[in-house]
């Protein structure tokens, strides 16, 4: 493996412009505030209960995901370029998904394999021909990047369900703001607060054609079990809606109501934080107390948008994903702005004899993977794990995929030893409404906190940072 | 709003008043036993203190007649066992306030954050007894932060109005059941009239609502049982007394109704209670006697409960 690029710190030692000013400032603050900070920083997380829960683990329900004081820094150009290619990625997203619900050219071109479709778990026949307002599938797209030099981007997954960490991006620029004041005042950051209102403004134009002129909107939780329910009132308090479970909704006659205080009240707009799987026992899965039932009915009969709509998952997937560069090029005529990591399709029989004999080289990950469970970094595994993923590559090829481990760039970071470069990855959260598409400048930049590591999931020990898009003047 | 909210806010002040109640019954206890049997100290304060918090019967269940001081402090502030254990409260109120997080101030919701984080900190077994004063100083603190922090900060809407219904239908149920169980020392026919026992007992009850200061302001007398009585059912100066606790349920039940533009049999029955209190007169409450008239209060009060329930949170 190259040696990883810093994104403060040349290979000469030099500071790149970025992040001038704030290199003198840690050059100048005492490691003993740097630590006091740190230690405040947690302590407002706690308080406030910005917590997660990691699955499986039951003493620990609660947890706070570890926050670096140290902020990430992308300059403007570097920004702008980076959001075109956002931009452009998640509206051949949405081009595909209709294709695929409905005239399905692009498996008639041969361009997409027709059973990484019809095969997909996440494909839903019932969406086959169903109209959904404004012809949008993702809404809400969380698209993980990584960077490996100064002028390369790859896009490493696409999140289309219900991508989850834009609470951390708000709630980091807040912290940072109250115990750094003086940091702002020296750099010239472009703000994200304003992320709930575009949210509201996408979900507000995304409503269906038979609502009032005020759309209702609402925010469906599964509850506060839910590793990310603390995301889910965030958003609810700050877009100022309601935040409902299953049980606060009702369908009557195709149209669904919230149950109120003041009796039934209509609901136009759902921001659903529930996978497909559990929002309508009626068609999903029945044992789900979760969701709504006849919620599909009544969206297939047109009264109210999902965000994001049903199925989208068939776009997200890791061998789908290998298809990505090729499917934007189908529907937009234009080539790829962002890279996508070379990647390995084990359901091919020379890339899966490529990837058995280069197993302690790549990283293979499952197709329906999240969260960095279940794949194998070859370069930090042991014999035995090697060859339990070699077992399951030959017995299941076709769930598999295989990348070269990247060099993800690094970024200054506070850890035990002081401040040390450390392995990061970045989510920016890009919103389709039906008049246009909002990215405000910036994502959640997650970090891995151990040295060398290159796993960033916050379910396996990573960190946050604070990020940072700079305006020139 | 949400019913389910209006609910969670209704139920999470009314755990957040009764680990405050608790507390103080707990603290009240613990004097009345210490003190000599001549002055009126007995085990038997632990049975009282297990029916005023309304759970003799799960104490039995899990500690059979083994009625100790540890096991009743144990059972009615830690145990996991008891529902309205103080920590299950304050469990509860976390709970509760998690899934309304959205109409939460972020006062109120820091106070039973941290407040619930701390409670850990408390160990539960053996507790000296200067652990166990600080115990419920903290857990008395923790209500006072909790309802200023709801009075100072959240708007006046139904999300104010339905936690106050809530806290004032559990203040009241609270004020009835350590009258009900302590009514005979309150009688004017009891035999040890005056006695030293009779004082600390009356005392007890009057410190238990935190009002022994308040008495001698409103009575400028020494302590005598009607008026411990009168000032706990009927005096509307008295914050924690039935007539003050339906006032406020009164008026916030039709703030609701108003903002709603609708009543409805919750507003009647209120009202209803209310006027039964003002007609009230001690001289007769004791006349067709005290205990049936609280008992009435007790069934009448629960009602309202359901009533709010099914018109409102349901």
């Amino acid at each position: 493996m190259s040696v990883a690029f810093d994104e403060m710190t040349n290979a000469d030692g030099s500071i790149r412009p970025a992040y001038a000013a704030l290199s003198r400032w840690l050059s100048n603050v005492p490691p003993d505030v740097l630590d006091y900070r740190r230690r405040e920083a947690e302590f407002i997380f706690r308080r406030i209960g910005i917590t997660f829960a990691v699955y499986g683990e039951s003493d620990a329900q609660e947890r706070l995901i570890p926050f670096d004081i140290i902020p990430r820094i992308l300059t403007g150009t570097e920004w702008r370029r980076l959001s075109l290619g956002l931009e452009q990625r998640t509206k051949a997203l949405n081009l595909y998904l209709k294709d695929i619900y409905s005239r399905r050219e692009i498996l008639k071109a041969g361009v997409v394999p027709e059973d990484l479709v019809y095969q997909n778990p996440a494909f839903r026949p019932e969406m086959n021909g169903q109209k959904v307002p404004h012809d949008l599938y993702v809404h809400i797209a969380g698209i993980d990047v990584v960077r490996v030099d100064a002028d390369t981007f790859y896009v490493l997954e696409d999140n289309a369900r219900t991508p989850s960490g834009v609470s951390y991006m708000l709630e980091n620029r807040e912290i940072m703001m109250r115990l750094f004041p003086e940091l702002f005042a020296d750099n010239r950051v472009a703000p994200v607060e304003n992320y709930t209102d575009e949210l509201l403004a996408t979900l507000k134009s995304l409503a269906p054609g038979t609502s009032n002129s005020d759309p209702a909107v609402v925010v469906l939780t599964p509850g506060i079990y839910n590793s990310a329910y603390y995301e889910h009132s965030f958003l609810a308090d700050k877009l100022g809606v309601e935040l409902v479970e299953g049980r606060d909704l009702f369908v009557r006659n195709d149209i669904v109501y919230m149950r109120t205080t003041e009796g039934p009240r209509r609901v136009d707009v759902i921001y659903r934080r529930l996978d497909d799987d559990f929002i309508d026992p009626l068609t999903f899965r029945p044992d789900s107390a979760l969701g709504v039932p006849g919620l599909m009915s009544a969206y297939n009969a047109g009264n109210v948008t999902l965000t994001n709509a049903v199925g989208t998952g068939v776009a997200d997937d890791k061998a789908v994903y290998s298809y990505m560069p090729d499917i934007i090029r189908f529907y937009l005529g234009e080539e790829p702005l962002l890279k996508n990591v070379p990647t390995w399709r084990c359901r091919e029989p020379d890339h899966l004899k490529y990837v058995l004999d280069h197993l302690n080289e790549l990283v293979v990950k499952e197709v329906h993977g999240s969260g960095g469970y279940g794949m194998l970094i070859g370069p930090r595994a042991d014999k035995a794990q090697i060859e339990l993923f070699r077992a399951k590559l030959k017995q299941d090829p076709n769930n598999f995929i295989a990348q070269p481990t990247l060099a993800l760039s690094t970024c200054p970071t506070f850890v035990e030893e002081g401040i040390a470069p450390r392995h990061v990855d970045l989510r920016p959260f890009v919103l389709t409404g039906a008049d246009k598409v909002r990215i405000v400048p910036g994502g959640l930049t997650r970090v891995a906190l151990e040295a060398g590591s290159l796993v960033v999931n916050s379910s396996q020990g990573g960190g946050t940072k604070d990020t940072w898009v700079l305006e020139e003047n | 709003m949400l019913s389910r909210t209006a609910d969670n806010l209704y139920w999470l002040s009314r755990y957040m008043e009764r680990a405050d109640c608790l507390a103080r019954i707990l603290d009240v206890t613990q004097r009345l036993a210490q003190l000599p049997a001549a002055y009126g100290g007995s085990t038997n304060e632990w049975r009282s203190a297990l029916l005023t918090a309304g759970c003799a019967e799960q104490f039995k269940a899990v500690y059979g007649d083994d009625i100790s001081e540890q096991n009743v402090i144990t059972f009615l502030a830690f145990s996991p066992e008891n529902p309205s254990s103080i920590r299950n409260c304050f469990e509860i109120a976390r709970t509760n306030a998690r899934s309304v997080r959205t109409a939460l101030t972020m006062e109120m919701w820091e106070t039973i954050n941290s407040s619930w984080l701390e409670l850990k900190r408390y160990s539960t077994k053996n507790m000296t007894r200067e652990e166990l004063a600080r115990f419920m100083a903290f857990v008395k603190e923790t209500s006072l932060r909790f309802d200023g922090a709801a009075y100072r900060t959240m708007l006046r809407n139904d999300a104010f109005w339905f936690s106050r219904v809530g806290m004032y239908v559990e203040r009241a149920d609270n004020t009835a059941r350590i009258l009900d169980v302590k009514y005979h020392v309150l009688l004017p026919d009891s035999e040890h009239i005056g006695g030293p026992l009779d004082y600390f007992q009356w005392a007890s009850i009057l410190r238990s609502v935190s009002a022994l200061t308040s008495f001698h302001w409103v009575y400028r007398e020494s302590v005598k049982p009607w008026l411990v009585a009168d000032l706990l059912i009927l005096n509307a100066q008295m914050p924690r007394s039935l007539t003050s606790c339906y006032q406020n349920i009164t008026r916030y039940l039709d703030d609701i109704a108003a903002y709603y533009g609708r009543q409805g049999g919750s507003q009647r029955l209120a009202r209803s209670t209310l006027t039964r209190l003002g007609n009230s007169r001690m001289e007769d409450i004791f006349q067709t006697g005290l205990h049936e008239y609280i008992d009435t209060f007790v069934t009448e009060n629960n009602r309202l409960g359901s009533i709010v329930n099914e018109q409102y949170l349901l």
